[in-house]
């Protein structure tokens, strides 16, 4: 047997191109987060409240990833910022490489922040650098306060979790305090923010987090 | 869900690493997985069979190595498994932890036949 030796991490090139894609975000100062969360839990939701609070004085464009159809980026599109549909036809996670043409189409100038909204799904998309300065996961309370430990993978990797649809507590089996407590035995830095997309709760608390995170222009 | 592209990241792993007219000759892959890398090892097999067969890489079979989620504590230098989502150190408690290994996704070698033996 002729026995070649290589050592490779099958994901490499992908790693490569998310760190020119972190590079050229950083180079315009431009914070980048990465949203990801099962189906329906909330992402695009999540990005027209946190657009709305947000207001004018920050600029954000929002990359879109679908399995099919526009409907997100039509969605965003109605917030008049910058909004780059992806589709991925059938694919379950966006990678590098889709997220470079995107910010190729996308003009960055003056933007403060970027929001990759994931295709919805809790494994894969773990695994993809996209370039993001780091992982936002949305788990709404439907899906139980046991799904962190679920997915540990995903709850490890992520710097912010949002418990999401905090409105509908009064009305299902999801106990709040073990959700937190099974998030952060996973991870302990976890930021966690409760909100609702129809009440607003605790948006004006996750877009203050996100301001003093993200607007300090160069 | 995405073993199919990583299926095929190893094929093309393969491909720029073995010359075209030896790839016939590829027999084993040896590819390790984490236990936190968000593989399916049966999966990732059957992927790779499925986008070999019919090629000159025909006859490669993966090799896979799994390897599970080692960790150190940040306070006490503990090493030690992580099990059951459970990212605590079991000798001192604390959830500081750094995880050393587990999450790798790599192809480490590849073994092909010896053509020269039945050459001649």
């Amino acid at each position: 047997m002729n026995i070649i030796t290589i050592e490779r991490k099958v994901l490499e090139r992908n790693d490569e191109i998310a760190d020119q894609n972190r590079a050229l975000l950083r180079q315009h100062g431009i914070l980048a987060f990465n949203l990801v969360s099962s189906p329906g839990a909330g992402k695009t939701s999540i990005v027209e409240r946190t657009l709305e609070h947000l207001g004018q004085d920050v600029r954000v464009g929002v990359i879109e990833g679908d399995v099919q159809t526009d409907f997100d980026a039509q969605r965003v599109a109605r917030y008049r910022v910058p909004v780059i549909q992806i589709v991925t036809n059938g694919g379950c996670h966006l990678e590098a490489r889709l997220v470079q043409d995107a910010l190729a189409q996308m003009d960055l100038r003056g933007l403060h922040m970027l929001i990759i909204e994931n295709v919805g799904n809790l494994v894969c998309p773990a695994n993809y650098d996209l370039g993001e300065a780091m992982k936002v996961v949305v788990l709404s309370t439907t899906e139980g306060d046991d799904k962190p430990l679920k997915y540990p993978g995903m709850v490890r990797n992520a710097s912010v979790l949002l418990i999401n649809k905090i409105d509908l507590i009064p009305y299902i089996p999801c106990d709040l305090a073990a959700l937190r407590k099974n998030a952060l035995q996973i991870n302990p830095h976890l930021q966690i923010f409760e909100t609702s997309c129809t009440t607003n709760a605790g948006i004006a608390e996750w877009c203050r987090w996100l301001k003093e995170k993200g607007v300090h222009r160069p | 869900m995405h073993e199919l592209s990583i299926a095929q990241g190893i094929v093309d792993i393969i491909r720029q690493y073995v010359p075209a007219d030896q790839t016939a000759d590829v027999r084993q892959v040896k590819v390790r997985v984490g236990h936190m890398a968000g593989i399916v090892p049966d999966s990732l097999d059957f992927c790779f069979g499925a986008i070999v067969d019919g090629t000159p890489l025909g006859d490669a079979r993966l090799d896979i190595e799994e390897t599970p989620v080692r960790s150190q504590c940040a306070g006490c230098s503990e090493v030690f498994v992580v099990e059951g989502s459970v990212f605590r150190c079991p000798s001192c408690g604390s959830p500081e932890i750094r995880i050393i290994s587990g999450t790798e996704l790599q192809v480490i070698e590849i073994q092909l036949s010896d053509r020269q033996a039945g050459a001649i």
